[in-house]
């Protein structure tokens, strides 16, 4: 296989093991907690690497997820006390493990090839070198195999305890009452959030494992609120995310793990754009519409409620209307205009007078709005 | 018209959160020295009515006026109870330096409460039978106490008009009494006072104006004329119908 | 390390930077932890990385004040984001953080990517903003800390009062007739500038840490604003001052990682024995608490002769009874308790 198609196919395994992953971290309101996460397990790898005294070792893995879960603990632990926020509590505990991690490095591992920068920051395009070699034969990069094999690991556990997850991220005391026990099954999640985590940053770098938890579930979050449907489509944009970015990198040989997470960034955000049921176009179309309604209603209203009252010529004049409606003149005008030309109102005497159709209109508004029993 | 002016005035009031409306074209005069209860079922817009009037919520249309004064010029002398919800009760301050708070609007940007300030603060903290309690944490007081920590800020602030959102809730029957009595007084010395209320049982003790509102404004006035059980009957038994259609073309 | 202290002009004024840097952030991470916004200076300081790299890569060499203005950039950048992703999207506060924070980032490494290929100008000194290292900084670079970090002092000085309200009852803030966007501009601004005044000394990954654990400390020991206020700026400026003696006695040493662990080391011992709130202060009020109202109990409930007298010889242990003629008497202690929980009870 090259070299390149090697890497692309990481990319994409990496991507689509945080992102489902990532769904119900995001629906649990734990994403910071995948960056406390992928922060410490810094410190599980070079405890582990005290033990064995091999980088390379697949042990270290276990390491990592022991200090993951000792993460999600501590924070728990110190919420618990209920002195401190979990916020909070993840900005004191995730900091403190990482330097623990970096003080143990700068002391007694500094010659030992635990470079920091490809630890933290991940070089995608390095993962092709360590390859799975068995009797001789080289059947490819090793990272890919750790990965797959992560990934199933993730999916079976995302269906046998799909019902227990979906229940402990909506109602964790429905949960309790049911007998399901959400602190052992959150524990279980948090233990693969760490497996996953530091499977994929010995390939692509901490800061990538964020992006990749977050961004392509929110991202789905936006466009599907059915769980099954938001997995689905996290999992595709992850996947997206992760060809595009390499793609792009590769085209310009930059950062790879870098560029995914700025294609993560731009996915999201335009899709926040243009979503049709939740974008900001969308939303800001419908605001100025319902807007535009609101201030026609407040003017037929505040017409109809007038009419034919003896201050009539003070409420309902031209010159007077901007003021009691504390509309500026431009408002009105824009407001007056619409009505006029959808027939609502007509001027008269320099009175702005309902129509027939107008009061029409209104009444059956003004009705529909409240409707008293 | 009437040649004194009102209170407080106001005309055409709609105010919308996102798509959904809350107040619709409300319209109100109260008179000066009135003590008013605002009443409506929950999410009828009483809470929203009083941030309207004190421009933390801003409306698509209308305006408030007091004493023919726009907000603007009259917000110094307005006092406000927010909800009790509103506050981190786990904040490190005590009753004094809560009760303080009040009077950092007449102090404005940058200055400091004077010997003056804390002297006020602490004549309204025994006002509200709080004196043995002046440096308590104020996690440590009962619901009632917050209230009454609470009213002492609004008097400090040395108002003409006062806006209470739900003065009463988690409040003990003796604390709800003496928070009646000294808005009593308050009205006696020719102040306007606006309650948001919830219990309807005492509406007719304790006020003597009232407003039943329920998006719009469905009656208000003196409460032996408005506090009818047809116009009870009508706020609390409306129903919404906020679907908004795009307009029909005439 | 005396010596070191008193003779070595360098370390003096990179030790004088950081516990400024420390003051600064501290006094600010009463505010920011009383305001829930404990994960955002985590964001920031990531979302900055961009900002810094994009500004090398124009003008070639490390001049720290432009540096720290493109960072400042991206850092309010930032903030704005997740303000728009929270106006039009359900999408949870930390959510947007941490895809603010990733994908900036990101795009930061991105950009050191292309400076490593331009044969000409080297990255030297850029990973400092990432790890952190107080002991390479140069004097030019502490300057411009001090005067930042007396800035951020004397700003959080003047507008106490209106941080205060703004943080304790926003609301209530705007209806005296204070601006919020504003002192919420205000708030952010003191937030951007500190995180980038840290980003040298204590790195991209670490600063975060000094927004959060001296007001988490302080709060343990006081019930009162200001003194937590200036607990937490003492907090901080200790641990700037023994991660910078630290980290320049043995050189290896990461500043960030040792002001770091040095934080967390006050932190827990705050929330094990905070006068105020911490956890063993409280279990053995608790305890206290429980006794009273056993006592109460027992002297309520029952006629004090008629008790066990295990429960006597409590009561009287405790000071709630006293021997009289080889009666059993009710103290003032006693009778002050019993009024206590009857008025508690009504």
């Amino acid at each position: 296989m090259n070299p390149g198609l090697e890497v692309q196919i990481i990319a994409i395994l990496v991507s689509l093991c945080c992102s489902l992953l990532g769904v119900f971290l995001v629906l649990k309101k734990q994403a910071m907690l995948s960056d406390a996460i992928s922060h410490t397990i810094l410190l599980g790898i070079v405890l582990g690497f005290f033990v064995v005294h091999n980088i390379n070792s697949f042990l270290l893995i276990f390491g990592a997820a022991l200090v993951g879960i000792l993460t999600v603990f501590l924070t728990d632990a110190l919420t618990k006390t209920r002195i401190i926020s979990s916020d909070s509590a993840i900005g004191i505990i995730s900091p403190l493990l990482f330097s623990i991690g970096l003080v143990l490095i700068s002391q007694f591992a500094s010659n030992v090839h635990l470079d920091m920068d490809s630890v933290l920051l991940g070089e995608l395009a390095f993962a092709p070198f360590d390859r799975l070699v068995l009797f001789g034969i080289d059947f490819g990069a090793k990272s890919i195999y750790v990965m797959l094999l992560i990934l199933i690991l993730n999916i079976t556990f995302i269906i046998i305890f799909y019902k227990e997850l979906k229940l402990s991220t909506f109602d964790q005391s429905l949960a309790v009452i049911l007998g399901f026990s959400p602190i052992l099954i959150n524990y279980l999640f948090m233990g693969l959030v760490s497996i996953t985590a530091v499977s994929a940053f010995n390939a692509v770098g901490s800061i990538l494992v964020i992006s990749l938890m977050v961004g392509p579930p929110i991202t789905a979050y936006l466009i599907t609120e059915d769980l099954k449907k938001m997995l689905i489509i996290a999992g595709g944009i992850g996947i997206v995310n992760a060809v595009v970015g390499f793609q792009v990198a590769s085209l310009f040989d930059i950062s790879i793990a870098g560029t995914i997470s700025t294609v993560t960034g731009v996915v999201f955000l335009m899709t926040l754009l243009v979503s049709p049921k939740h974008g900001v176009i969308m939303t800001l179309i419908n605001r100025a519409k319902q807007k535009r309604i609101y201030i026609l209603h407040a003017l037929l209203f505040h017409l109809y409620n007038h009419e034919d009252t003896q201050i009539e010529s003070e409420e309902a004049s031209l010159k007077t209307i901007c003021e009691h409606l504390n509309w500026t003149n431009k408002q009105l005008d824009k407001i007056l205009n619409y009505a006029q030309k959808n027939g609502y109102v007509i001027m008269k005497d320099g009175l702005i007078k309902l129509t027939e159709c107008g009061r029409r209109y209104t009444i059956q508004e003004y009705q529909s709005l409240i409707e008293s029993i | 018209m009437n040649d004194k002016p009102y209170a407080i005035e106001i005309e055409d009031l709609t105010v919308a959160y996102d798509i959904k409306p809350v107040l619709w074209d409300i319209d109100i005069k109260i008179p000066k020295g009135v003590l008013m209860a605002v009443v409506g079922p929950n999410g009828a817009g009483k809470s929203t009515l009083i941030k309207a009037m004190l421009g933390i919520v801003k409306p698509i249309s209308g305006k408030v006026l007091f004493f023919n004064t726009p907000l603007k010029e009259y917000l110094k002398k307005i006092s406000y109870v927010p909800q009790k919800g509103s506050v981190d009760w786990d904040f490190p301050t005590n009753v004094l330096d809560v009760v303080l708070m009040g009077r950092y609007g007449k102090l404005g940007w940058f200055k400091r409460p004077t010997e003056e300030d804390v002297r006020i603060a602490k004549e309204a903290i025994k006002k509200v039978g709080m004196e043995d309690f002046m440096d308590r944490q104020i996690s440590e007081l009962s619901g009632g106490q917050q209230q009454r920590v609470f009213l002492a800020r609004a008097l400090v602030q040395e108002a003409e008009i006062y806006l209470l959102d739900e003065p009463f809730q988690g409040v003990d029957a003796k604390t709800e009494k003496e928070i009646v009595n000294i808005l009593k007084e308050l009205v006696k010395a020719g102040k306007t006072v606006i309650v948001v209320h919830h219990d309807l049982q005492t509406v007719k003790q304790y006020f003597d104006w009232v407003g039943l509102i329920f998006t719009r404004i469905i009656a208000y006035g003196p409460v032996e004329d408005v506090f009818t059980e047809a116009n009870i009957e009508k706020t609390y038994k409306s129903r919404h119908n906020l679907t908004l259609k795009e307009p029909f073309k005439c | 390390m005396l010596e070191l202290i008193f003779s070595d002009y360098t370390f003096r004024i990179v030790a004088l930077g950081t516990i400024l840097l420390g003051i600064a952030s501290g006094l600010l991470s009463s505010f920011v932890t009383l305001n829930k916004q404990a994960l955002v200076g985590d964001a920031l300081s990531h979302a900055a990385l961009p900002g810094i790299v994009l500004v090398f890569m124009i003008i070639k060499v490390k001049n720290l004040e432009l540096l720290l203005l493109g960072a400042l950039f991206f850092g309010l950048i930032a903030i704005g984001l997740t303000n728009i992703i929270k106006k039009y999207s359900k999408v949870k506060f930390d959510s947007s953080l941490a895809l603010v924070l990733s994908s900036f980032f990101g795009f930061g490494l991105v950009l050191m990517t292309i400076i490593q290929k331009t044969p000409t100008a080297s990255q030297a000194g850029l990973n400092n903003f990432i790890f952190g290292q107080a002991s390479t900084m140069l004097p030019h670079d502490v300057y411009l800390m001090l005067s930042i970090s007396i800035l951020v002092i004397l700003l959080i000085i003047l507008f106490w009062k209106e941080l205060k309200i703004f943080v304790f009852n926003p609301e209530f803030s705007q209806a005296l007739g204070f601006n919020n966007k504003y002192i919420s501009l205000l708030f952010s601004g003191l937030i951007v500038l500190t995180v980038i005044i840290g980003l040298e000394s204590v790195g991209v990954i670490l600063i975060s840490s000094l927004l959060v654990s001296p007001g988490v400390s302080a709060r343990q020991w006081t019930n009162r604003l200001s003194i937590m206020v200036v607990l937490s700026g003492l907090f901080g400026a200790i641990s700037g001052f023994f991660g910078t003696i630290i980290s320049a006695i043995s050189p290896k040493m990461p500043t960030g990682a040792i002001i770091v662990i040095v934080l967390s080391v006050i932190t827990i011992l705050s929330i094990l024995f905070g006068s105020k709130r911490g956890i063993i202060w409280r279990q053995i009020k608790n305890k206290i608490n429980n006794h009273k109202i056993i006592a109460y109990q027992w002297l309520n409930n029952s006629e004090i002769n008629s008790l066990p007298i295990e429960a006597l010889q409590f009561l009287t242990k405790k000071n709630y009874l006293a021997i009289q003629n080889n009666e059993y008497v009710l103290t003032n202690e006693g009778r002050k308790l019993i009024d206590y929980y009857k008025e508690a009870q009504e």
